[in-house]
């Protein structure tokens, strides 16, 4: 069981369907390294974000974040440019899967994602979903997991909670 | 209550008698598969998983096609992971170049996927089985992963909306593509956001599997979970030539419930293109303006198919690719391949100035074999248009049908068939 960790970082904003090849474009899906993907990151909105993002920095996006291919680059990119969390105002699907699944916290917060100002100080508890703006003075409720996604979350990704399902004897193989 | 084809085949495979939306389950697979890019992640994060062994050998697909024929040292080295992964595992369905196809035109055309399956692949155009009546959607590496582990998966039962297509489009360059860039462009590329897109009507009806096989393709495109045809009497006809295995058919309860019923007429429909940078983005090639292009392609696993080069060569049978302009021809696999050079299509597409390539995602996604310059313009019948998805971040795609992009190729602007016949 991984420990909740109260996430603070300094919002970096975009807009809304920020699509799978804007967070990583194709060109770089030749390798899979999680620091090349992050070399690449989001590098035609925020050029050269190694340089930029500070870890723990949160990724704060519109509607439809990460619409488009299921590539796992993506979330992977995201969290290794340095991003503790992702908060937007939707996800697409598969984008929000492979982020629980990695261990990329992810948040549906529709009014933080309209009204949080670039730059503001958050601290953000994944597991509650409750969001604090400390430049404002502002809280907000993001939406919680469903508890079964909380449990693979908690777990620290879908592997982990898998092999553990396994070990306890929960999931056989059937071939 | 009464359920809907996803809900039953989701029920099924869940080993219960009924299912509701919005309830977590967990269903068994027919079929998990993953390409070159996505492969070699979902084997990494396989071997983390503690199992030797990938639940049924003949359940698990690799497919190298994204960037294979290998563009380069580091994808060769990507393909290499899943020939030997394939090896090791002793998998049935591993095809190597020269006999692999686009994923989503070869396991339909193959028969390795039936209708009644639960299909589930690290590519989000996975969707594409639903125009053979299976439950199939795209996830990332690491549920793959899982997936080929433990043949399982777990699923949100998503709310379906039903979308009825009536009539007959009068203008007969009208395609399955049309029909559902019409739909993204009237719901937008988030929709169907969790949901499933149920296709039904006249106009469904009497596509093909083809057409209809374009259009599940692109479900994806307005964020939905899966979408889905049932199956009839041409999807049986289809099967019965191909499949590998029993498969179920499955239709929707006439009291199922749909969160929305959305109709539309494709009476007067005209050729649709999607502009820069969103799917939903679209107009009727009509009100395209002038548009000059500097690439066509045609190919892809949303018009790769057999029909999608019919359509094509139709158009370019007799005349030439504009002198501006490089069209590309790319079939979806092997089979197609060979028909169109057995067929003389190959011919026509040669003659006309279009380079013909063997079966390859390439270009669609900014791969390689016709990637873009700053400032370049494509139109293509691929599924994505997104900023910098075919090349150069200030490239510009625009989507449309075989029949459209052939015209363009032609006229060296988008252009409609009419134009040119």
């Amino acid at each position: 069981m991984m420990k909740n960790v109260i996430l603070h970082g300094k919002v970096w904003k975009v807009g809304s369907d920020i699509d799978t090849d804007v967070i990583i474009p194709a060109r770089y899906l030749n390798c899979s390294e999680p620091e090349f993907l992050a070399a690449h990151c989001l590098e035609d909105v925020i050029p050269q974000i190694l340089m930029k993002v500070k870890p723990g920095d949160i990724l704060v996006a519109g509607k439809n974040f990460g619409c488009g291919s299921s590539r796992e680059h993506a979330p992977v990119a995201v969290k290794h440019a340095g991003f503790s969390c992702v908060i937007a105002e939707s996800f697409a699907r598969i984008f929000y899967r492979n982020a629980i699944n990695i261990g990329l916290p992810i948040i549906v917060a529709p009014e933080v994602a309209r009204t949080i100002k670039e730059g503001s100080l958050l601290e953000v508890d994944p597991v509650t979903g409750m969001i604090r703006d400390l430049s404002e003075g502002k809280a907000y409720q993001g939406e919680q997991y469903p508890p079964f996604m909380l449990e693979i979350f908690s777990a620290g990704g879908l592997i982990a909670y898998t092999r553990e399902k396994i070990k306890r004897g929960g999931v056989k193989q059937l071939g | 209550m009464g359920m809907t084809i996803t809900e039953k085949i989701l029920a099924v495979h869940a080993g219960v008698k009924e299912v509701s939306p919005g309830e977590i389950i967990t269903v068994k697979l027919d079929l998990a598969l993953a390409n070159d890019i996505t492969g070699p992640v979902s084997i990494r994060e396989f071997s983390k998983i503690g199992v030797e062994r990938v639940f049924d050998k003949n359940k698990v697909v690799l497919i190298p096609d994204h960037f294979a024929p290998a563009k380069d040292i580091p994808s060769a080295q990507q393909c290499l992971e899943i020939k030997e992964f394939s090896q090791e595992q002793g998998l049935k369905h591993y095809y190597e170049v020269g006999r692999m196809g686009i994923e989503h035109c070869l396991l339909p055309e193959q028969g390795i996927v039936v209708p009644g399956d639960v299909v589930i692949g690290a590519d989000s155009h996975t969707c594409t089985y639903g125009g053979l009546g299976a439950f199939s959607t795209g996830v990332g590496s690491t549920d793959l992963a899982v997936g080929m582990a433990t043949g399982e998966i777990w699923i949100r039962v998503p709310v379906s909306l039903k979308f009825i297509l009536h009539g007959k489009p009068k203008n007969p360059w009208v395609s399955g593509k049309d029909y559902i860039l019409a739909i993204i462009g009237k719901i937008g590329v988030d929709g169907a956001q969790y949901k499933t897109i149920e296709l039904t009507g006249q106009a469904i009806e009497d596509l093909s599997v083809d057409g209809r096989l374009t259009m599940t393709n692109m479900a994806v495109e307005a964020g939905a979970k899966n979408g889905i045809i049932a199956a009839d009497d041409k999807t049986i006809q289809y099967t019965k030539a191909r499949a590998q295995r029993p498969w179920q058919v499955y239709r929707s309860d006439p009291d199922a419930r749909y969160e929305n019923i959305i109709e539309l007429d494709v009476t007067h429909l005209q050729p649709q293109i999607a502009f820069p940078h969103l799917p939903s983005n679209t107009k009727a090639v009509q009100e395209a303006g002038d548009v000059k292009i500097d690439q066509a392609v045609i190919g892809s696993c949303t018009n790769g198919r057999w029909e999608d080069m019919v359509m094509a060569a139709r158009i370019l049978k007799g005349r030439k690719v504009h002198p501006d302009v490089r069209a590309i021809v790319i079939p979806g696999t092997q089979e197609i391949y060979l028909r169109t050079v057995r067929e003389g299509l190959a011919e026509i597409f040669v003659e006309a100035g279009a380079v013909v390539s063997t079966p390859t995602c390439g270009p669609c996604l900014g791969g390689y074999m016709g990637i873009l310059a700053k400032g370049e313009k494509a139109i293509s019948t691929t599924n994505r248009n997104f900023v910098g998805r075919m090349g150069h971040p200030e490239s510009e795609v625009y989507l449309a049908s075989p029949a459209v992009a052939a015209a363009s190729a032609i006229l060296g602007r988008i252009a409609s068939p009419e134009e040119v016949l």
